[in-house]
């Protein structure tokens, strides 16, 4: 009999570590794997026997010994459980299924098959197969992956770069969490593929503070892939590659990928103008490859299926999958990796069965503290990179927060502004002044100043097109798409008619 | 403003200096030295500008302008507890707002404040990766999903 007690951080988070405690203190040996995803059913337990997992969830110290008797009732196979059936799991096929830490398990669910076929077919083979596989950065701005790839390989230099973009600061969001504490080889790996096609040899995991479990996963599997030739001399090839971490320190703007390379040189994390582009001038004034953690993660599963397979998935110019994130005020929130195409209402709906209050749905953020809210009247919109633009709004890292109908529109809009203003890295002045600026704003609207209005419009327009990056650029999304689709709570309207 | 002279003779010179020896070899090792320097002193000192500013061959603005860019790192000790509350959007979705209030004024404090006795000192944090089981917080490095303010203000009482 195996137990599996999820040690992901927001399973731990409720409770997991005292459940896992448990099933040892009663005699078993306990697998800490990765999170199923299905966050409202954690600490989600998986006992197998004969070959069948049985799934418990919400699971608590106390019904360990009904478990291990038979008393409690199972929620029978993870595979079986609608939220789950419904998902096309290709990056997170592994996550919570394997042990994270377990190389040759990782191995037995089909880790490296990927990297063996990248090396059989070398640097060009490899960034034609990503080409073709339509892979775009899952960070958001959505930038073809194999484009990328072509530059840095094509850039001559005696030393070149690999960045994992591991800053995932978006509220919302945690794929690039679950990912890295659920299967971190699969990230190495994508690196190490990575190094490969460009000619790299060294790779950073940039993670941010605020993911300690992260952090402590990843840096145990780099001392196993280091033992076992996955990072060094790859796998007894001629190539060499090696990882080492970096731990942010509380910059959301890190996230961004320039600002992000200041803070691994050692600099204060504020933006580089660009041109040049990181592809020729990133790392210490080197061609670098910078890439978010599902990117990167993605890149084994399109080796080992092939890239037609990967792209047989999608919408329009949006090919593959997503792994979408349900979170807030929602019943079934969690990772949820889908085909793109997935209308916004079904994923808020049918798969997340609506607000966990059981209030009427208001509105959903998607994309992060920089994404548009979308109100029920555009939950038609397919889940894609083009569908969401052309509403205003942005998947960016393909986070979803659930809003009820208590949610204060004109708060939210105040926030991101003030977000904005905190997390400004201050070089460019629409940024840094209009965020200040933008706070006083909506407090002159809601202290009844109606004329206020239109210089807010005007305002976002400014550090839309003004910034150089988007933090300022994109924090108008959750403001001007509030002040559209709610235009009474921005209460000077009734004020002007009065 | 206290001296610009390097300083001699702290209890943390020792400390200091072997973690700069240690990270010389390391390719931007400003962010790898801070973050271990306030892993050892529980923030970073005045006594480590100096230093650190000369193995790595920057000014001391530099330095500080590097060191007061970045919310984690910290001038002064944190009390003994440190509690960070999430602010962020998903959990404001589901009361992060009500249950930082709530800790905030059973603490008698704003954000970023420290309790008189050098108990508690509360922080906010702009996620936590706990979107799907907010409010979240970590105390004391100890993650905490769908906290009540009993659950944060537990076992601060030392």
């Amino acid at each position: 009999m195996k137990v599996y007690v999820p040690r992901d951080a927001a399973a731990r988070a409720l409770g997991s570590d005292a459940v896992a405690a448990a099933f040892v203190a009663a005699g078993h040996r306990v697998i800490r794997n990765g999170s199923r995803g299905m966050v409202w059913l954690e600490p989600l337990v998986e006992i197998e026997e004969d070959g069948l997992r049985r799934a418990y969830g919400a699971v608590t110290p106390a019904d360990v010994p009904g478990i291990l008797s038979g008393a409690v009732e199972s929620l029978g196979p993870v595979e079986d459980i609608p939220f789950f059936a419904r998902q096309t799991r290709l990056t997170f096929a592994r996550c919570g299924l394997i042990d994270p830490l377990d190389l040759s398990d990782y191995e037995a669910h089909g880790g490296l098959a990927g990297l063996r076929r990248a090396l059989a077919l070398g640097p060009e083979g490899i960034v034609a197969e990503v080409k073709a596989s339509g892979l775009r950065g899952r960070g958001g701005a959505g930038f073809p992956t194999g484009v990328k790839w072509d530059t840095v390989a094509r850039a001559q230099a005696d030393r070149k770069y690999i960045v994992c973009n591991a800053d995932e600061g978006d509220s919302g969001t945690f794929a690039d969490r679950m990912i890295m504490e659920g299967d971190p080889f699969s990230v190495i790996e994508g690196m190490v593929i990575a190094g490969i096609a460009v000619g790299a040899t060294k790779g950073f995991v940039y993670i941010r503070s605020e993911y300690p479990d992260a952090i402590d996963v990843m840096t145990h599997a780099v001392e196993i892939s280091r033992k076992n030739k996955l990072l060094g001399r790859i796998l007894q090839s001629s190539h060499e590659f090696d990882i080492e971490l970096r731990v942010g320190a509380g910059a959301y703007v890190c996230g961004e990928e320039t600002s992000l390379l200041n803070s691994l040189e050692g600099k204060r994390g504020v933006v580089r103008a660009k041109p040049p582009l990181p592809a020729l001038e990133g790392f210490m004034g080197r061609p670098t490859v910078v890439n978010n953690v599902l990117s990167l993660a993605t890149v084994p599963v399109i080796f080992e299926r092939g890239a037609a397979h990967y792209a047989g998935f999608g919408l329009g110019r949006s090919r593959g999958t997503m792994p979408v994130q349900i979170a807030g005020n929602v019943a079934r929130g969690g990772l949820f990796e889908t085909a793109f195409g997935m209308p916004l209402g079904d994923l808020v709906h049918d798969i997340a069965g609506g607000t966990a209050s059981g209030r009427p749905v208001k509105a959903v953020q998607v994309g992060g503290p920089l994404g548009a809210y979308f109100a029920p009247a555009k939950f038609d919109t397919p889940f894609g990179y083009e569908e969401f633009d052309g509403q205003g709004g942005l998947i960016g890292h393909a986070g979803v927060v659930v809003f009820d109908d208590s949610a204060d529109m004109r708060a939210m809009a105040r926030f991101a502004m003030e977000f904005c203003a905190i997390e400004s890295c201050g070089k460019c002045t629409p940024c840094r002044i209009g965020a200040v600026r933008g706070v006083e704003t909506i407090d002159r609207i809601a202290a009844g100043d109606a004329g206020a209005v239109p210089l807010l419009v005007d305002l976002c327009e400014t550090m839309k097109h003004g910034s150089l990056c988007a933090l300022g650029g994109f924090t108008p999304y959750p403001v001007m798409s509030a002040l559209e689709q709610f235009p009474e709570e921005f209460g000077g309207l009734r004020e002007a008619a009065a | 403003m206290p001296s610009t002279a390097a300083p001699h003779g702290t209890p943390e010179d020792p400390v200091i200096a072997r973690i700069i020896a240690d990270h010389l070899g390391v390719e931007g090792p400003l962010l790898p030295i801070l973050h271990a320097v306030q892993a050892a002193l529980g923030h970073i000192p005045a006594a480590a500008h100096g230093p650190i500013a000369e193995a790595l061959n920057i000014t001391r603005a530099e330095l500080h302008g590097v060191i007061s860019f970045y919310h984690d790192f910290r001038d002064r000790p944190a009390g003994r507890h440190v509690v960070r509350i999430c602010r962020s959007e998903a959990c404001q979705a589901v009361g992060g707002v009500a249950l930082s209030q709530a800790v905030l004024d059973k603490l008698g404090l704003d954000w970023h404040g420290t309790t008189p006795d050098g108990r508690v000192t509360v922080e906010p944090v702009y996620c936590l990766g706990l979107c799907a089981c907010g409010p979240a917080a970590m105390v004391d490095g100890a993650l905490k999903g769908r906290a009540t303010p009993e659950d944060v203000l537990a076992g601060l009482e030392a």
